[in-house]
């Protein structure tokens, strides 16, 4: 036992199965990288994968460990929300990562911003969670009941943990890159 | 000093004498003389204002852990008298900026200092209150003093608590010997202060009002910013 990954890889591909039967063309990929069995799935079919590995009796994954966005800028598409589940009665755990297109590059819209289905109703811990996405990646998750900036002020602009935004801070000067400002010390 | 017993047993002699009346004339001058230490108010103020500092109970970060050793008896800041932490900064005369301080903390930060009575100090502790430090990113503020007056810096991440201490004992300095060398010259303040400071009585209500215009009117005259002559004068009237 111990390091054995459950559920293993037919095991996900039984899941992946179940869930397909439910909802046809959900799930675009199974995935078993670094100990972690993942489903990739398109992001209208999130809310229906969730549901279904929470509710149908033989599986049971009832907690929501973890919810957070990331943003591999050069790929598309671009944005993933990654939920992290737990069956508490068997300690399996299985990873459930949404791929969103940034509509910025569709419509050349730079304000517009990507959308995925809330999962507040299925698991009340994801309005924080949730919040926290929203904040720094500005990915919009429709039927939220309070979506507004949890860490960052409430004024601020911008999406702070996206790639292609400035780190910020102010260049500081070092012995290695004095050279590129000659005669600084006047 | 050393006292030998002939010396004591004249100065004895002499201070009956002088309270029996008798001493008068040169011998009385001498005495009173020898007595006397000559200084200004001033002087003698900030001598005690530099020697009573409370410091504000304000932790921001991973500083505070060397900033709460301050007060252990080993390093003992008591032996400066500034031991006194007030939890409140309405009591508090030095406000430790012993973090980093991020762009949600800044206006919490500049709310404390705006509540500390004058007059009032400020150390910057460590590379992060200084200059941002390590932090060099979206969230935290490069730097205290771009959004308030900072008299002190004291370099290191974190810095000992020693180090504090000369910081602080530079901080004493400035405020025994010249006070005006603080921010309120680099920041060209000087008159600003919170407190009344006129040429003759108390402070009225009117002289504060006074004070208030000039301040509006040196605003006024460096320019930028007329619109506001209506509003009541910050505290700085650097903006």
């Amino acid at each position: 036992m111990g390091n054995q990954l459950m559920p293993d890889a037919p095991g996900l591909e039984l899941i992946a199965q179940g869930i397909e039967e439910g909802r046809e063309g959900t799930v675009i990929e199974t995935s078993v990288e670094h100990g972690k069995a993942t489903l990739i799935v398109r992001p209208d079919g999130v809310l229906h994968t969730l549901s279904w590995l929470r509710d149908t009796p033989d599986q049971g994954y009832r907690f929501l460990s973890s919810l957070h966005a990331a943003d591999y800028l050069p790929a598309t598409p671009r944005f993933a929300v990654h939920y992290e589940l737990l069956c508490r009665e068997r300690v399996e755990r299985i990873n459930v990562k949404a791929l969103l297109e940034d509509p910025a590059d569709t419509n050349g819209d730079a304000e517009k911003l990507p959308e995925l289905g809330s999962c507040v109703d299925l698991f009340p811990t994801a309005e924080f969670q949730e919040r926290e996405a929203y904040d720094f990646f500005g990915i919009v998750f429709r039927g939220h009941p309070d979506l507004r900036r949890i860490a960052m002020p409430e004024d601020y602009v911008g999406w702070p943990q996206r790639r292609d935004f400035p780190i910020g801070g102010e260049p500081v000067l070092y012995t290695h890159n004095e050279i590129e400002a000659p005669r600084w010390f006047e | 000093m050393e006292v030998e017993r002939e010396t004591l047993r004249g100065r004895q002699l002499r201070a009956r004498d002088l309270l029996r009346g008798d001493l008068e004339g040169k011998d009385l001058e001498e005495y009173v003389e020898e007595r006397l230490l000559t200084t200004t108010l001033e002087k003698a103020l900030n001598w005690g204002r530099a020697n009573a500092v409370f410091p504000m109970t304000f932790g921001l970060a991973c500083c505070a852990i060397e900033q709460i050793s301050l007060v252990t008896s080993r390093y003992d800041i008591a032996r400066f008298g500034a031991e006194a932490f007030r939890a409140t900064p309405r009591q508090a005369d030095l406000l430790i900026l012993s973090g980093r301080v991020s762009i949600k903390m800044a206006p919490v930060v500049r709310r404390v200092y705006d509540q500390m009575l004058e007059p009032k100090w400020v150390m910057a502790m460590g590379a992060c209150s200084s200059s941002g430090g390590m932090f060099a990113n979206y969230a935290v503020v490069q730097g205290a003093d771009k959004f308030m007056p900072v008299d002190i810096h004291v370099p290191g991440c974190p810095p000992r608590p020693e180090a504090v201490l000369h910081g602080f004992n530079k901080l004493q300095r400035l405020v025994r010997g010249k006070p005006d060398l603080g921010w309120r010259q680099r920041y060209n303040a000087i008159g600003t202060e919170e407190w009344a400071r006129f040429e003759s009585g108390e402070p009225t209500t009117e002289a504060i009002e006074r004070a208030a215009q000039a301040v509006r009117e040196q605003r006024d005259t460096r320019g930028g910013s007329a619109g506001v002559a209506e509003e009541p004068p910050d505290s700085w009237g650097t903006s």
